[in-house]
């Protein structure tokens, strides 16, 4: 920290985007060998994933049911209401599902992995690991990182869906649009190159949740007060990153 | 010094470890200059000294965790500081360490924890990995808790946990950092009996790190006294005892007053608790 403080915020900056940089080339080179134990894996993505489900499918709904209020509301000031299915699909593919799972992924899993590794490195037994010859980052950070990158996509795909059905309770039984003119319009209007747009965002966004949530974990000072401020910054460090990186990716997709 | 530690038998047994002149610093402040030890086959080798004499950084250097400064950190015959990542690894393979509070991995059983380095390191069928597991917890005493997670154990019963684990691999040297800690004299006894048992039975090289002076004299072959950055004293546990610097003596004994002072260096007393009236 005291480095940090005589370099500058700037040059503080970019010391540690270097660290995590490099931190990200250590963690892919033990991606293939983490793989022998796919049982590790699996777990990961049960303990990402799995476990986030019931928040997802939750926000998921709300936000859906929203879309269909407010775009019912927005959308018969043009008298175009017939659209709302559309519109509520474009809007979670594209954006809400992949963007809102990721600050939900960022609050329930990433600092569930940095408070567990920062404890596990607290506890010696990341030290353990080494002095056993086994490498942590194989064994612990590799299967976590992968896990959340795995994990992302299928949680916001749920998102998506739930968010529809909310936008479809809110559109069609609500507000009384028809339901084959909800349905019929989204199959029509949407393409697969949206699909793929929020997929592409919902990994990115895992690559990047989990990664700073797997760094500040690994590198947490090994006390209580460290490993809170360690999980602090994993939330305002991925929500932050998070949103930049949809700026850019929409950008790059448009 | 004239290699005190030394043993007096015919033909002195071969150094596992030998630590030469030794210069290390963390963030600036020294915590080595020029320490000089040996660790020899088969002895059990007492590392002593007041908190905060860098006892663990001597067993970060040994295990390569941090590189010396300066001077040499020669294991099993190879300079650590020369050694590649694979090597560093395959090095650490021939040792186990007991760390102070077990540092067993909290998402495994007991079981699981001691099978942890033999599942990493080798195929064995399951059938030899349970039976090898069963016979270390046995030897610590603890094979009826294989099924127990570390939260359900005690300090005494997850370092026994944590001694199996050290010992499943079969290492020639084997590291004790701070092992007498926060012990009921129950738990105590048993781990004593245990380091000294692993050396015997097994062969096993011991390095411990302790301030527990007594403990440690009851079984240690050679014994180290560190202080102000290097070996204040060496010997077997008894000649320490009996020398005659007021360091040694000091910490041999356990009293407030001598080389190290009770009080942190501080400004005047009564200038300080007048300038708390003034004020």
């Amino acid at each position: 920290m005291s480095d940090g403080a005589r370099n500058g915020p700037l040059l503080e900056g970019v010391r540690r985007l270097g660290a995590v940089s490099l931190f990200l080339l250590q963690l892919l080179a033990q991606c293939l060998p983490s793989l022998a134990r796919p049982r590790l894996l699996v777990h990961q993505i049960y303990n990402a994933g799995a476990r986030s489900l019931i928040i997802i499918m939750l926000s998921g709904l709300f936000v859906g049911m929203v879309l269909g209020l407010q775009g019912y509301n927005l959308l018969q000031r043009f008298g175009s209401e017939q659209v709302l299915g559309t519109a509520a699909a474009l809007g979670l593919l594209k954006e809400l599902g992949p963007v809102i799972t990721a600050l939900l992924f960022a609050g329930r899993a990433g600092t569930a992995l940095t408070s567990e590794i920062g404890l596990m490195r607290a506890t010696d037994q990341l030290t353990a690991m080494e002095i056993m010859a086994v490498d942590p980052l194989r064994y612990v950070a590799a299967p976590r990182f992968l896990g959340g990158v795995i994990a992302m996509p299928l949680l916001a795909a749920v998102f998506s869906v739930i968010g529809l059905l909310g936008a479809q309770l809110i559109g069609v039984q609500l507000m009384g649009i028809d339901q084959g003119v909800f349905w019929s319009q989204m199959q029509s209007s949407v393409a697969l190159r949206d699909v793929n747009e929020g997929i592409v965002k919902s990994l990115v966004f895992g690559g990047a949740c989990s990664l700073i949530a797997v760094h500040e974990g690994y590198h947490a000072e090994p006390t209580a007060e460290g490993v809170g401020l360690a999980t602090t910054r994993t939330v305002v460090a991925s929500s932050v990153i998070v949103l930049l990186l949809d700026y850019v990716l929409t950008a790059a997709f448009l | 010094m004239t290699s005190p530690a030394a043993p007096q038998s015919a033909a002195p047994a071969e150094v596992v470890v030998e630590v030469r002149d030794v210069h290390y610093a963390l963030g600036g402040r020294p915590i080595f200059s020029g320490l000089d030890l040996t660790v020899r086959r088969g002895r059990i080798t007492a590392v002593m000294g007041p908190s905060g004499t860098g006892k663990t950084t001597l067993l970060k250097l040994i295990t390569a965790q941090a590189l010396a400064d300066r001077g040499q950190v020669l294991v099993l015959g190879r300079d650590v500081a020369a050694l590649s990542g694979a090597a560093v690894y395959a090095m650490r393979r021939r040792m186990g360490m007991l760390f102070q509070n077990g540092a067993l991995l909290t998402d495994l059983d007991v079981f699981e924890n001691v099978a942890f380095p033999v599942r990493e390191h080798t195929d064995l069928p399951e059938s030899l990995v349970r039976r090898l597991v069963l016979t270390k917890l046995q030897a610590v005493g603890l094979r009826g808790a294989a099924g127990l997670m570390p939260a359900e154990l005690s300090g005494g019963m997850a370092r026994r946990v944590a001694l199996a684990r050290a010992i499943v691999m079969d290492p020639e040297i084997l590291i004790y950092d701070e092992p007498f800690v926060g012990l009921d004299p129950i738990s105590l006894g048993v781990i004593l009996r245990l380091i000294k048992h692993m050396n015997a039975a097994l062969g096993i090289t011991s390095v411990v790190v302790s301030h527990d002076v007594n403990e440690l004299a009851s079984i240690a072959d050679d014994s180290y006294l560190l202080s102000s950055g290097r070996v204040a004293a060496a010997g077997a546990p008894a000649q320490l005892r009996a020398s005659n610097s007021a360091a040694v003596r000091q910490f041999m004994t356990g009293s407030a007053e001598g080389p190290v002072p009770f009080h942190y260096p501080a400004p005047d007393y009564t200038t300080q608790l007048l300038a708390a009236d003034e004020s």
